[in-house]
């Protein structure tokens, strides 16, 4: 297993996804299920740097457990921001046309539709997500 | 990200290379904010972009609905992983994807 503790700030995305991709490459995914992978840990960092401690700053900590046998990766981000669950939002409706489409709630929706398994939990004042993906 | 533009009377290509994320959108977005006036047929052309995430969907979004109103707007070039987000997200439905 393998952590970062970093500062939940949108100019840290880069340093975040390096960080998910550099264990993803070991792991020998595909580039379609890093890029689903990419996709939801942009989001989760986003809304965390975004929301969490708005309107100030602070920490977050991804890590990241690939299973031994490289069949299927775990990445839990932990925050101490507001509690927010992202499961509980509603998702947007995908069939609406383009004059009635929202320009949010994409993000989380995007997280659903490519993550296996999602789970949130609050405790002890953190946020824990935990994204599951088989690879 | 890079972005370019060819613009000649009324038709505009804009040409989106490498990743579009919430760090490069952002500038994206401004650019095509100010770029559409006098457009009524606008192509976004896609075949360099490695990677989309929900924030570069809402500048695709801004841009098809002022679009709807003053011409027509499609996207072309794009990956298999772009074109499975464009499904995921009903944007395939929104968009002309050639």
């Amino acid at each position: 297993m393998k952590e970062l503790d970093i500062t939940a700030v949108l100019e840290n995305l880069d340093t975040v996804l390096q960080f998910v991709d550099t264990h993803l490459e070991q792991a020998e995914c595909s580039p379609k299920i890093q890029m689903q992978i990419d996709l939801a840990v942009e989001e989760i960092f986003v809304n965390i740097a975004n929301y969490a401690y708005h309107p100030e700053t602070g920490p977050a900590t991804v890590r990241v457990e690939v299973r031994p046998d490289g069949s299927a990766v775990t990445i839990t981000f932990i925050d101490q921001g507001v509690p927010f669950d992202p499961l509980a939002k509603a998702d947007p409706d995908v069939t609406l046309p383009s004059e009635q489409r929202k320009v949010g709630g994409l993000g989380v929706f995007l997280v659903k539709q490519n993550m296996d398994d999602i789970q949130y939990e609050y405790l002890n004042g953190s946020n824990i997500l935990t994204l599951k993906k088989e690879l | 990200m890079k972005y370019a533009i060819s613009k000649q009377d009324g038709k505009a290509v804009i040409r989106i290379k490498g990743w579009l994320d919430s760090q490069t959108a952002p500038e994206l977005d401004k650019f095509v904010r100010s770029s559409l006036t006098d457009v009524t047929d606008l192509v976004f052309d896609l075949s360099e972009l490695k990677y989309i995430s929900s924030a570069g969907l809402r500048v695709l979004l801004y841009a098809s609905k002022v679009m709807l109103k003053q011409g027509s707007m499609k996207v072309t070039g794009c990956s298999d992983e772009i074109l499975e987000i464009f499904e995921i997200t009903g944007f395939s439905e929104i968009l002309t994807i050639e």
